[in-house]
């Protein structure tokens, strides 16, 4: 499985990995124009720690599936779930974990987060979130550019995240590929890496591409350039896939000397989208340019699976709800520039709201990250004040399930059902609560994170420094 | 019909004519000497709080809130802002809040251009922000333009009322790493440059030649008058060395200072106490965003309350749109460990204090003009909302840009029309 042979490569392009293991050849005319392509040439390497079971007893659990169960359970075993009830019989050795009072909820996922990539600390030498050289930069993949030792890992896992999608900045119409990580402590981001998640796609709508390039007086300029742009794009791609079959259906009938189409890193992720084996996250503030994405995207048989920022999705929540489409959001955000200047605090209420409606609470900083359930609180409370009602036990959905289910991963963790990975979250109050802090943060069923025992900073870059002595980790 | 829906509309910005209002039975977080009260009343008779206690009286003609034992603060502070003189972000023709003359400009006062009609204005003072606090920023320049330098410039407190008055002045200044390319390119240049300024000022005998002078005639004048008391010198500044360098400049030159930013203030809080200078600072700050703030951390405003320094709170950015989040802030801080009515005066009292006007805003006492708040719940809380404002003992109207397109747009997502 980790290894593919695609028959239409060129022989002129050496993949990176060809040298690890064979490639899978169907007869001696077709080995001499093939080259073995990984289809996962960076692959997770990340494997979780095996620790005993764990019984959280007699907590307050939001279970990310919409249920609120008191004076309830939670049961890890071999770092999955076993059980969520009451009365849990525990396993010998189970260490056990008193919830009287305490909150227990799935780990939190950002589906907006620029960890690693522009790091702390800030510096131009950190600054890798933009290949800022042209506006379609497709071919470029955010993991390249992580860098694990950013401390914001560490702020980000205290406040609850177990998980983050890092896509590259929004500079350009096609950003590049994202990465999904779990939030654990390791020297490669190949450690983090979300083992089987499929990557993203970051596209940008309006005012950044436009910014950038435009007022550079290149292409492009305007919002109706930003559309040419992503059009032509995908029509390279439906050729590039359409010579694909070409050679193949060729090679199968047994032809001599067909013509192999040159591999195309760039055309290689837009073809990943159009197939769906790439998830298509588009940054997106205004109403309008969200429902001509929408069209694109039938127009080129794709699906968006979140607009991002989307400031103005609550003015066609009914619209994203209808095409599946959820919307990754800022509890309050607004203002700092024109196409964001309609967001308003029942943004994610809204959303929500829609029959369908798949409301995402995103961070896209390094500070937010670290409390989405606050941000979280701030929306249900807008809500709730708008009339609308929203309780916790559904609120979490949008910083657990929700973004789960936007990166193609809901089946493996973003609630505590059986069977999931135990990425659970026990915090000392109501996790909606400004006073909320998480005691024990787990990640596929290990403290990742203890508040009564913090230990030693866990990212280099702050070890050793004198002013950095005193700092919690 | 036309006409009489305009009409409406500004009746429903207007505030409330200012009779007499009693608000019964909340919890008064006074924020003066008589602290917290349970169960009390507050009288606003002109405008002004004309009585604070149990079992109030009220004139026949009172409107009368009950609380429900809900809170009562007073007003909140908005932080060092870009409030009115920076509509959006990104647009230059609606930002004002930098001068880029690549001259130090003192006399250069951010206030002229504060715009009382901004829509942000009306979402600030929604979530319960009823002062801020103007303030200018540095930008360096570019090949093609000139930048601003290490003074800022001037600004001054504002309430939020709709109307332009400004109470007290205070002059900003931006130091350490990220003013570097202020300041041709080291921080050491920063002391010296404004070192250079103040010799300008106090020995006119020694000015140098016309080209070699930092500030023009009306720059003296400016800096004179803050030399001499008019206002605070608020220096925006991360690193502990650098901290205590400005101390230091401070202590020689004899000038009020508060530090903003002051991202390891904690690491020099003795030397902060014993100057008695307070710190502005952005309780969310937590990583090393620069090298500046390698020991950034959540304790700090607790770190430096239990040092006896004064802490108000800002938001890292100026950007004025989110100035409510505030108190998120300050809530933060408490729950890293600042007590929680040290939280609240850092929202309301410190800053007022810090600012010179405290007897205009920051606490809830007999005679002071009625800046209030009367909260859902907790104030410092996310899952808390204000239920009603008053500005100078008028009720503000609960409506913004914000809420006309929440009202627009709720109607089509419940009838499914949102597309």
């Amino acid at each position: 499985m980790h290894r593919l042979a695609y028959a239409f490569l060129s022989a002129t392009v050496v993949a990176g990995c060809a040298s690890t293991s064979p490639a899978k050849s169907t007869s001696g005319a077709d080995r001499a124009a093939s080259i073995a392509v990984s289809a996962n040439p960076y692959p997770s390497t990340y494997h979780p720690r095996q620790v005993p079971p764990t019984l959280i007893r007699g907590a307050t659990v939001l279970t990310g599936t919409g249920e609120r169960l008191d004076n309830a359970d939670v049961l890890i075993v071999d770092g999955h779930i076993q059980a969520v009830g009451r009365g849990l019989e525990a396993p010998a050795n189970t260490q056990v974990i008193d919830g009287h009072d305490r909150w227990v909820t799935p780990g939190l996922i950002d589906v907006h987060s620029h960890l690693g990539v522009y790091p702390s600390p800030g510096v131009r030498g950190n600054s890798d979130g933009n290949e800022a050289t042209g506006p379609v930069t497709a071919n470029v993949w955010a993991e390249h550019s992580v860098w694990p030792e950013d401390p914001g890992f560490t702020t980000a896992r205290i406040g609850g995240v177990t998980a983050m999608q890092i896509l590259p900045g929004s500079a350009n119409l096609i950003g590049g590929r994202s990465v999904v990580l779990k939030n654990v402590p390791a020297v490669t981001y190949q450690g983090m890496k979300f083992p089987g998640a499929p990557q993203g796609l970051k596209m940008a709508c309006g005012e950044n591409p436009k910014r950038v390039y435009g007022s550079d007086k290149k292409f492009p300029q305007t919002r109706m350039g930003n559309v040419a742009g992503y059009r032509a794009q995908w029509i390279e791609a439906q050729e590039y896939m359409r010579d694909q079959a070409e050679y193949e259906r060729k090679v199968a009938a047994g032809d001599k000397d067909p013509k192999p189409v040159k591999r195309d890193l760039r055309l290689d992720t837009l073809a990943g989208a159009l197939r769906g084996d790439i998830l298509v996250h588009q940054h997106c503030y205004r109403a309008d340019e969200m429902a001509t994405v929408i069209d694109m995207s039938k127009e080129f048989g794709y699906h968006v699976a979140a607009f991002h920022h989307a400031s103005e999705a609550y003015k066609i929540s009914n619209l994203l709800a209808e095409n599946h489409v959820c919307g990754a959001m800022w509890a309050d955000w607004w203002g700092f520039k024109m196409e964001s200047y309609d967001g308003i605090p029942e943004n994610i209420a809204l959303v929500d709201a829609a029959p369908g409606g798949c409301a995402i609470v995103h961070s896209d900083s390094e500070e937010g990250i670290q409390r989405l359930n606050q941000e979280a609180g701030k929306a249900m409370t807008a809500g709730n004040r708008a009339g609308l009602t929203i309780k916790p036990e559904h609120a979490i959905m949008w910083i657990t399930a929700n973004p789960a289910k936007s990166l193609g991963i809901l089946d493996q963790t973003g609630t505590l059902e059986p069977g999931k990975m135990a990425d659970v979250v026990v915090w000392t109050h109501d996790p909606f609560s400004v006073y909320a802090l998480t005691d024990v943060v787990f990640v596929d069923g290990v403290v990742q994170y203890d508040r009564e025992h913090p230990g030693a900073p866990v990212s280099d870059f702050l070890l050793g420094q004198p002013a950095a002595a005193g700092v919690v980790p | 019909m036309k006409y009489l829906a305009s009409l409406l509309a500004l009746f429903a910005l207007t505030p409330a004519h200012a009779g007499s209002v009693l608000i019964r039975n909340a919890t008064v977080h006074t924020m003066s000497a008589a602290g917290t009260l349970e169960g009390a009343d507050i009288l606003i008779t002109d405008g002004r709080i004309s009585g604070v206690g149990r079992g109030l009286q009220a004139p026949a003609d009172a409107e009368v809130i009950d609380a429900q034992s809900h809170p009562v603060t007073p007003g909140l502070f908005g932080g060092l802002t870009h409030l009115g003189l920076e509509e959006i972000g990104l647009e230059p023709t609606v930002d004002d809040y930098e001068i880029k003359l690549g001259t130090m400009r003192p006399e250069f006062d951010v206030s002229t251009a504060f715009d009382p009609a901004s829509a942000v204005v009306a979402v600030g003072r929604n979530g319960g922000v009823t002062f801020a606090a103007l303030s200018p920023s540095s930008e360096e320049g570019t090949d093609k333009s000139a930048g601003g330098t290490i003074i800022a410039g001037q600004g001054s407190i504002v309430a939020l009322d709709g109307g332009s008055a400004t109470y007290s002045r205070a002059l900003f200044l931006d130091f350490g790493g990220d003013a570097n390319g202020l300041a041709g390119g080291s921080r050491a240049a920063q002391f010296m440059l404004l070192k250079q300024a103040f010799t300008e000022v106090r020995s006119p005998k020694a000015l140098l030649p016309d080209d070699q002078r930092l500030l023009t005639p009306a720059g003296r004048e400016a800096l004179r008058e803050f030399i001499g008391g008019t206002g605070i010198f608020v220096f925006d500044v991360d690193r502990a060395s650098d901290i205590l360098q400005v101390l230091s400049l401070a202590q020689k030159e004899r000038v009020r200072i508060a530090i903003s930013g002051g991202a390891e203030a904690w690491r020099v809080a003795p030397q902060l106490a014993a100057a008695k200078v307070p710190v502005i600072l952005d309780a969310l700050e937590d990583l090393p965003g620069s090298f500046d703030a390698v020991g950034a951390t959540l304790e700090n405003a607790a770190r430096l309350n239990r040092a006896g320094v004064r802490v108000a709170f800002t938001l890292d950015t100026p950007d004025p749109h989110n100035i409510r989040k505030l108190r998120q802030t300050a809530g933060v801080a408490v729950a890293h460990g600042l007590p929680w009515v040290a939280g609240l005066a850092g929202l309301t009292s410190v800053p007022a204090e810090i600012f010179g006007v405290a007897d205009r805003f920051g606490t809830i006492e007999r005679g002071r003009l009625a800046d209030l708040v009367l909260w859902s719940g907790d104030p410092l809380d996310v899952t808390s909302l204000p239920d009603r404002v008053f500005i100078a003992g008028k009720l503000q109207p609960d409506r913004s840009r914000q809420t006309e397109l929440r009202d627009r747009y709720l109607e089509r997502v419940r009838n499914g029309m949102a597309r």
